[in-house]
């Protein structure tokens, strides 16, 4: 029998606020340990949580790119369980009335669209960190009270590799949103996955299998992989499985038992008395609405149609939003947008980073960390977009050549100067006379007797060493096209 | 005798610089060291912070500071142990926190500091508020001063016992299902609970969030206005704070009953009513409408539900409330081998056992499977209860009961008998269900032994203006509140 995998994910992020949840203390990575704390974080006797306006803002916001509905009633509740890293031995979390519910994430996959519904995206807040060490134990409870979104997807995913580009899109609509920076290293993105295994075709959901502690995508797609494997090595050899909770070895590769139903936990929900429902106003939901931004595959595949981008590059302007948005200050004046990719992609870029690296060597040879560094960004280059296409416009025109386009880029990313006027400055106009150009070709048919022997006896490359000397005899300012016609003319006729 | 003067005669006398803030302060210490040695109202008090208080008072009189300013500069006042107060013990009345100094200030608090009020000590109470008697206290009982072998009530039974024994004229307390007017009652002071939202309870220690209220102790109801409006008002770190206004409640006293109809709730005047109650009430009753009050039958048809509800709803929030004390980050903490064996060792030994038998109630009553039978429809009865309210004020301006079903009972009398002790708080609980404002006031003395009675008025939300002038003008025309101890 052949079985198939039913995964449903919940994915928990950081929200990009500048404070905790119910507290002035920032929300930072990398602090000592318990400086970012106060009474109301540390759960002193007598405290009140105040919601955090910029965490609701950001959770709605997430709702819209998430194409979730908004209700207008809100709240928050209680989850009790003892545990050292809970300051007050409950966690707020938004139980039956989540701020968003019922949206969608498409993203592609294996060559076409997938959707994978979201149940919903509701808030909560993260807990302290344990660490124990040789005789004792410590928590950190810098990052207690930090706003969490707990973004519940429904079972729709079939595959490890479905779920892991699942996991890279969702990551990529909530970065370009700006709710969260998903940073794995510094744990702003947890997740916990849901698989059960059942005979394809069939419509019943098997015993649901939580696999917790993975801390990458790739994780969470090796982790999928290996219990998929376990749990249909098991139905088909006519093993039951029962729910039950399992931690991934991301060293071993493998999955081991936590806990079962029996011993699940009993976390008696109930709503938090010390803070009002949330109740959005259309005011307000208009000003959170206002912040959406395009989605990354709404973008790429508008970039695709409207300046008929090939997917490659649209994917590169989808990746990094920032190379995307200067592109378009530029595409729609030009007259061959896939030339103006081309040199955002791979000059601008590649000239950007190539600088940034050196200065951020320099920087840190004068003890600077990187946080510290001052970076060369779209924003604060010499030269206007305008005159990027202004070069692109030479090269389309044949008024320079390609190799002199690059001495003019390099001339206009060091100085700002335009480039007609680099072009000027250093004589670099393309020759497309046809009498200038005739006069080098007979030069060089003259000069070089066996190359051209060469071509009119068929060898067809003799073309371009002859070409080549043409370019190099005009200082590169011929037209190869036309000097290639030329040679071409001359030695067949 | 500085210590007997109430709030307002002894900003009188500072304002004229007939007395000073410390010659007060002092006078109120003294009464203490004399006389809480046997009432036990506070479980701790400062002295040389408490002068210091009052000595920066004086350089403010005397620099021209006026009380229109700083309404209670001068003014001595205590605080029950359930509110944070910084630098300064915060026990609740628990062992389970220890050596405990509060890190910060409860709103309250530092609105007394702003109005130039002495802080002068920690009021005795049950542990977390969970009492009727003071007798949960882990630190020993309070007595009350009219009988020492009798309870002063509770839980904010310290805070009644300071004011009625002259220590202090004024004091905060808490009042969840009666805390404040219950022990006013069996004390013979003024208690009053504010509307829920009226004042913070940001600091204060939460037993049941939903019902908790902060509220004023005092000798008189002049006094209590004077107090309520210092600490009333919205506060951004108490999301369940009301964003309204504050009236000038002492301005607003001086109008006389005379259109006003008082509600007489039938189902208050039932059956368990001691008999020299409901005849000291039923007097207070006809003095109303001597006053040019109307006074009319109303009904509260869910009152009967009203201790089942709140003892639901009110041990669910606490289940949760009081799972911070933890031993993990502060308190007192026993070892165990692991942090399920640390938890059950530090709170096995660090609660008493009312709080225990609580905590599991509403562990019980939010399990999985019980939900709905008891939260679920505790929340739906609180409704009703609610509306009851609401639509008797359709007709009343203040609704008139008995403060208690009886007068002040015997130490150690109730405490094996956790229902009856619960019964306590029949006439006062539907008001922290409701969420209106209640006041208690002295309205007679039982014949023998001589033990006072409190008479309730409750009110429409923020209608504590209106309270407090019917009270007022109820005071005026009695003499039961200028009544003191013998003893003290
Ligand atoms: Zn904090």
């Amino acid at each position: 029998m052949e079985y198939e995998a039913v995964i449903g994910l919940e994915t928990h992020v950081q929200l990009k606020t500048k404070s905790k949840m119910w507290c002035g203390c920032a929300n930072s990575f990398g602090s000592e340990p318990n400086t970012n704390v106060c009474p109301v974080c540390l759960g002193m006797p007598g405290v009140l949580p105040v919601a955090n306006a910029e965490a609701l803002r950001l959770t709605v916001l997430t709702g819209y790119l998430l194409n979730c509905e908004i209700p207008r009633f809100a709240k928050f509740d209680r989850k009790n369980y003892f545990y050292p890293d809970s300051a007050k031995n409950y966690q707020l979390t938004q139980y039956d009335k989540p701020s968003t519910a019922n949206g969608h994430v498409d993203f592609e996959f294996q060559g076409g669209t997938s959707r994978v519904r979201i149940t919903r995206a509701h808030l909560e807040e993260d807990v302290g960190k344990s660490t124990h060490f040789e005789r004792n134990s410590g928590v950190d409870f810098n990052r207690a009270g930090v706003p969490l979104l707990e973004i519940v997807s429904e079972p729709d995913i079939t595959s490890a590799d479905m779920a892991y580009e699942y996991l890279n899109a969702l990551k990529e609509i909530l970065q370009q949103g700006g709710v969260s920076d998903c940073d794995m290293e510094k744990g702003m993105v947890r997740c916990d996955v849901n698989i059960s295994v059942r005979p394809k075709g069939t419509k019943e959901l098997g015993a649901k299998i939580e696999i917790k502690n993975m801390n990458s995508f790739s994780g969470v797609r090796r982790a999928a992989e290996y219990e998929i494997a376990r749990q249909i090595g098991v139905v088909s050899k006519g093993g039951k499985l029962i729910q039950s909770t399992r931690r991934w070895d991301d060293v071993a590769g493998i999955t081991e038992e936590m806990r079962t139903k029996e011993d699940a936990h009993d976390y008696r929900y109930f709503p938090e008395p010390d803070l009002m429902p949330f109740e959005p106003t259309d005011e307000w939901l208009a000003e959170v609405k206002s912040r959406v931004v395009e989605l990354p595959s709404a973008r790429k595949a508008r970039f695709m149609t409207d300046y008929q981008l090939p997917a490659g590059d649209a994917e590169v302007f989808k990746a990094n939003v920032e190379l995307g948005n200067y592109f378009e200050q530029i595409a729609k004046q030009a007259k061959n947008p896939k030339a103006a990719a081309n040199w955002v992609i791979n000059n601008l870029q590649a000239k950007l980073a190539e600088t940034n690296e050196q200065s951020a060597q320099e920087q840190a040879a004068m003890g600077l960390e990187p946080a510290d560094m001052t970076l060369l960004t779209l924003d604060s280059l010499k030269f206007k977009p305008e005159q990027l296409l202004e070069l692109v416009g030479l090269v389309e025109a044949k008024a320079i050549s390609s190799s002199a386009a690059q001495q003019v880029f390099a001339e206009m990313f060091e100085t700002g100067k335009a480039p007609a006027a680099i072009v000027q400055e250093k004589g670099l106009a393309q020759v497309s006379d046809t009498g200038a150009i005739e006069k080098i070709c007979d030069e060089v048919i003259a000069a070089n007797p066996g190359p051209a022997a060469d071509f009119k006896a068929g060898k067809v490359a003799a073309l371009n060493f002859l070409k080549g000397q043409v370019m190099k005899q005009s200082k590169g300012k011929a037209n190869p096209g036309v000097a290639g016609e030329i040679l071409e003319r001359k030695l067949k006729g | 005798m500085l210590n007997q003067l109430s709030i307002s005669e002894l900003t009188a006398k500072l304002a004229k610089r007939e007395v000073s803030a410390r010659e007060a302060t002092q006078a109120c210490l003294n009464q203490i060291q004399a006389h809480d040695g046997e009432l036990h109202a506070f479980l701790s008090h400062d002295v040389s912070d408490a002068l210091a208080q009052a000595e920066a008072a004086d350089q403010a009189l005397a620099a021209g500071t006026r009380h229109e300013q700083q309404p209670l500069l001068g003014v001595p006042i205590a605080i029950k142990d359930v509110i944070a107060v910084k630098g300064q013990p915060l026990t609740c009345g628990s062992r389970i926190l220890g050596n405990f100094n509060s890190p910060y200030d409860a709103t309250v608090t530092t609105k007394l500091r702003a109005a130039g009020a002495v802080l002068v000590g920690r009021c005795n109470t049950d542990e977390f508020a969970m009492g009727s008697s003071t007798e949960n206290s882990a630190f020993g009982r309070s007595c009350n001063p009219w009988d020492t072998t009798r309870v002063p009530g509770g839980s904010s039974g310290g805070s009644a016992v300071a004011v009625a024994a002259q220590m202090i004229p004024g004091a905060l307390g808490s009042d969840t299902g009666g805390s404040i007017r219950q022990p006013a009652a069996f004390c013979g002071c003024v208690g009053l609970k504010p509307t829920y939202g009226r004042v913070s309870r940001f600091g204060l220690v939460a037993y049941a969030s939903s019902l908790d209220q902060i509220g004023t102790f005092t000798r008189s109801t002049r006094d209590a206005a004077v107090l309520l409006h210092a600490i009333a008002g919205h506060d951004a770190q108490d999301s369940t704070s009301v964003p309204q206004g504050v009236p000038d409640y002492a301005a607003a006293l001086d109008g006389d009953l005379k259109g006003l109809k008082i509600g007489l709730a039938k189902e208050y005047l039932l059956g368990g009513l001691d008999a020299e109650v409901k005849r000291a009430v039923e007097t207070a009753v006809q003095q109303l409408t001597r006053l040019g009050a109307e006074v009319v039958e109303v009904s509260l048809p869910h009152t009967e539900y009203a201790v089942a509800t709140y003892y639901i709803i009110a041990t669910a929030e606490a289940s949760a409330n009081l799972a911070r004390f933890d031993g993990i980050r502060y308190g007192a903490r026993v070892s165990g081998a692991d942090p399920i064996e640390l938890y059950a060792n530090t709170r096995g030994v660090g609660f008493g056992p009312e709080v225990k038998r609580r905590i599991i109630l509403g562990t019980y009553v939010l399990s999985s499977g019980y939900y709905d039978a008891y939260y679920l429809r505790g929340q739906k009865v609180r409704t009703l209860i609610r509306q009851d309210f609401l639509k008797a004020f359709q007709t009343v301006d203040a609704i008139v009961t008995p403060t208690t079903p009886s007068v002040a009972f015997k130490a150690g009398e109730k405490s094996g008998d956790p229902l009856q002790m619960y019964l306590q708080d029949i006439y006062t609980i539907s008001c922290n269900l409701a969420g209106i404002p209640g006041i208690s006031i002295p309205c007679g003395f039982s014949a023998n032994p001589k033990l006072p009675i409190g008479l309730q008025f409750l009110g429409k939300p923020f209608g504590e203006a209106t309270l407090l002038q019917v009270a007022h003008a109820y005071e005026q025309a009695t003499p039961w509140h200028r009544e003191r101890p013998a003893q003290v």
